[in-house]
């Protein structure tokens, strides 16, 4: 598999990783499906909760998408994006409450929930290693450019990135959502619903670990 | 922190229906003339045991003069809020507030048998960091433990409203006042909510002066008691409507909405309606534009009596109130408890129709008058009050006291603390004559919990559907 195929399938998988957790929200979906007592509603509440967290994911991209154009310091704005990366992991470790102010957004705006819970947890920080892993090769396949021009292609990878990733966490999270409403019921909710949180805070480290190594050995992942 | 989460949480109404019966309950033990510590009893409720109908253990506090009421936990089915996607806290600590005293106890009651002492928050704390007093009602919420209160700053608690405070679910720590329009509000008693609708409703009883040192009769026969219910943006935290339900419905109590969060109504108790003695319970619904709305739905009327049968307070009236103090909603939103403490009877209610309330049972025991004594052949002193029926809607327990100095003016002299139970099943609605719980002497009996919650507990996410 190429370095390239690579980073994609680790953008997928933590797609899937993030769907499948409770705490992005995929119980919502199941609650308006119910509270509304029409399945149709489903779809439309996952599409709320992608869309917010589409655009969580591409707030925390693009701030380094227009940072990597200075190509001179693209191994500390690495490192230095690890090292967030493993901070916000750290602070999750340390910090195991549950973030107050999202219990303050109403239940009817779906989309600004998904993007504060996901913003609140670090989510999209996961995906930064990956991401500025893929526009360095990308840099690296069509040479030195102009700023403007490699700025431009970073956006656009940024929001390919935060795309791909929201798709394959709205396909896990849909396919969980669905189980539960159509066969599962609310029983198995309460009997698989597992803390994740020591889970998650430990992936962003391991995440941003890999990058921090990645960028230290100064290859292109 | 639990890696799953807690068994006694449950997404539905219906699933907490159908998770095993509670095997014991929780009483609080009030030391009407603050000489002995108020406390906490725990009840056997398991028809298999030898202890059946037995307090098998019992903390007191080592204050005195807190007057228990009513109390609750720190964590309920609506932890499982697909809006927290943390279900994992436990069901384990019981928020214990002094309603005279303001101060607040933390129980850990993980092993029942060995409940102990968690936390105190003392009164000061409470004053300081929210200006309310008399803390009352507690539900687990959006953000913590809600708690409601009777009271607001200074030494009589009239020096600002009362209102709802916040506290941490897991450290306890006070965080401060809910509300951030109260509008009109300025009196209040008891809360409840629908979690996925994001409303909250609230009434009112009677500023401290008007019922610490008992009853004032001025007070109420010129209405001055509560009359109104409030609805709020719930996380929002604005009053949003306020429903007059008449000043001649005097002290609107209970809230009890809907079970099932699909539904958008629930019930209020009003106490006495000074037109006619009547006791009365109001229907509250939403409407699909957000406004609400409450209809009369159910009346008790008074029942004629001697004047020598009745205490000072009534002689004028020649008529017992019924007193409708507590009333409590099945699980399924099936039956409707109403308690009518004065006369001594405990309705039961069919509000399948809950515009159209049905009378469909009715149990005897205690009163003013009739002083119905129990199956057992024991006296029942005072009359049904709090009331709590089992998760499965078979069982409904009820203790007898209403508080300390109303209770001395409706029903002078000690009359004891008392719990029974009555069962709802096939055979209709009766009291187990096996069951009757004794308590230590010089105690009443208030609100009851029941092990892995009960029917005026748990706030539910999902619809039974």
């Amino acid at each position: 598999m190429t370095e390239t195929a690579a980073l994609w399938w680790a953008v997928v998988g933590i797609g899937i990783y993030h769907g499948i957790n409770p705490g992005m929200g995929w119980p919502l979906a199941v609650s308006s499906a119910l509270m509304e007592r029409r399945a149709s509603a489903l779809p439309g509440a996952l599409a709320a909760l992608a869309g917010g967290h589409f655009v969580s994911m591409t707030a925390i991209l693009l701030p380094f998408s227009l940072m990597v154009a200075l190509i001179d310091w693209e191994r500390e704005i690495r490192i230095v994006a690890a090292l967030v990366v493993i901070s916000m992991g750290v602070f999750l470790l340390i910090y195991r409450r549950h973030p107050k102010f999202l219990s303050r957004v109403p239940p009817s705006k779906l989309a600004l929930w998904s993007f504060l819970a996901a913003l609140a947890h670090g989510a999209g920080l996961m995906l930064v290693p990956m991401y500025l892993g893929l526009c360095e090769i990308d840099a690296l396949d069509t040479g030195h450019q102009a700023a403007l021009s490699l700025m431009a292609s970073n956006v656009g990878t940024a929001l390919m990135v935060a795309a791909v990733h929201t798709a394959a966490m709205v396909v896990a999270g849909g396919a969980l959502a669905v189980l539960f409403y159509l066969w599962l019921g609310l029983k198995f909710l309460s009997k698989t619903w597992f803390n994740l949180d020591l889970l998650w805070a430990v992936s962003l480290c391991v995440v941003g670990g890999i990058g921090l190594f990645e960028a230290l050995r100064g290859s292109a992942v | 922190m639990n890696l799953r989460p807690d068994p006694t949480f449950h997404a539905t109404p219906k699933l907490a229906m159908e998770a095993p019966a509670e095997t014991l309950a929780f009483t609080l033990m009030l030391s009407p003339d603050g000489s002995q510590p108020d406390g906490l009893a725990v009840v056997d409720v398991d028809p298999t045991s030898d202890t059946y109908g037995e307090i098998v253990h019992s903390l007191f506090m080592p204050n005195k003069g807190d007057e228990f009421h009513h109390f609750g936990w720190n964590a309920c089915s609506s932890a499982l809020s697909p809006l927290t996607g943390h279900a994992f806290l436990e069901r384990r600590y019981l928020i214990i507030p002094g309603i005279r005293s303001s101060r607040i106890y933390v129980i850990d009651v993980k092993e029942p048998l060995k409940a102990k002492i968690h936390k105190i928050i003392e009164p000061e704390e409470l004053f300081e960091k929210t200006g309310y007093s008399r803390p009352h009602t507690i539900h687990c919420g959006p953000e913590g433990i809600y708690v409601s209160t009777l009271g607001g700053a200074g030494e009589d608690g009239t020096d600002g409203p009362p209102g709802i405070f916040i506290m941490d679910c897991e450290t306890f720590d006070i965080l401060g006042r809910y509300e951030m329009d109260r509008g009109i509000q300025d009196k209040h008693y008891d809360f409840w909510w629908n979690l996925p609708r994001d409303y909250m409703v609230s009434s009112e009883w009677g500023l401290p002066p008007q019922f610490e040192n008992g009853i004032v009769a001025e007070d109420l026969l010129s209405n001055k008691y509560g009359h109104s219910i409030h609805f709020w943006d719930l996380r929002g935290r604005k009053n949003v409507q306020t429903i007059d339900l008449g000043e001649n419905h005097q002290m609107a109590l209970e809230i009890r909405p809907a079970h099932d969060p699909a539904k958008q109504y629930g019930f209020c108790g009003v106490v006495v309606d000074t037109t006619n003695l009547q006791g009365a319970i109001f229907t509250w619904w939403r409407n699909d534009d957000g406004t609400f709305e409450a209809k009369k739905t159910i009346t008790i009327d008074p029942q004629p009596a001697d004047p020598d049968d009745l205490p000072e307070l009534l002689k004028g009236f020649s008529a017992v109130p019924p007193l409708v103090t507590d009333i409590d909603l099945s699980l399924d939103d099936k039956y409707l408890y109403v308690a009518c403490w004065g006369t001594g009877e405990m309705h039961q209610y069919d509000v399948s129709d809950p515009m159209n309330p049905v009378l469909a049972g009715k149990v005897e025991i205690g009163g003013i008058v009739k002083k119905t004594k129990h199956p057992n052949g024991k006296e029942f002193g005072y009359g049904p009050q709090m009331v709590e029926i089992s998760r499965d809607g078979s069982r409904v327990y009820w203790t007898n006291s209403l508080y300390s100095t109303w209770d001395d003016q409706f029903y002078p002299g000690e009359r004891g603390a008392a719990m029974v139970m009555a069962k709802n099943d096939g055979d209709g609605f009766a009291l187990d004559p096996a069951f009757w719980v004794e308590f230590p002497e010089g105690y009443r009996s208030h609100q009851i919990r029941l092990e892995g919650g009960d029917c005026s507990t748990d706030s539910f996410c999902y619809p039974s559907a």
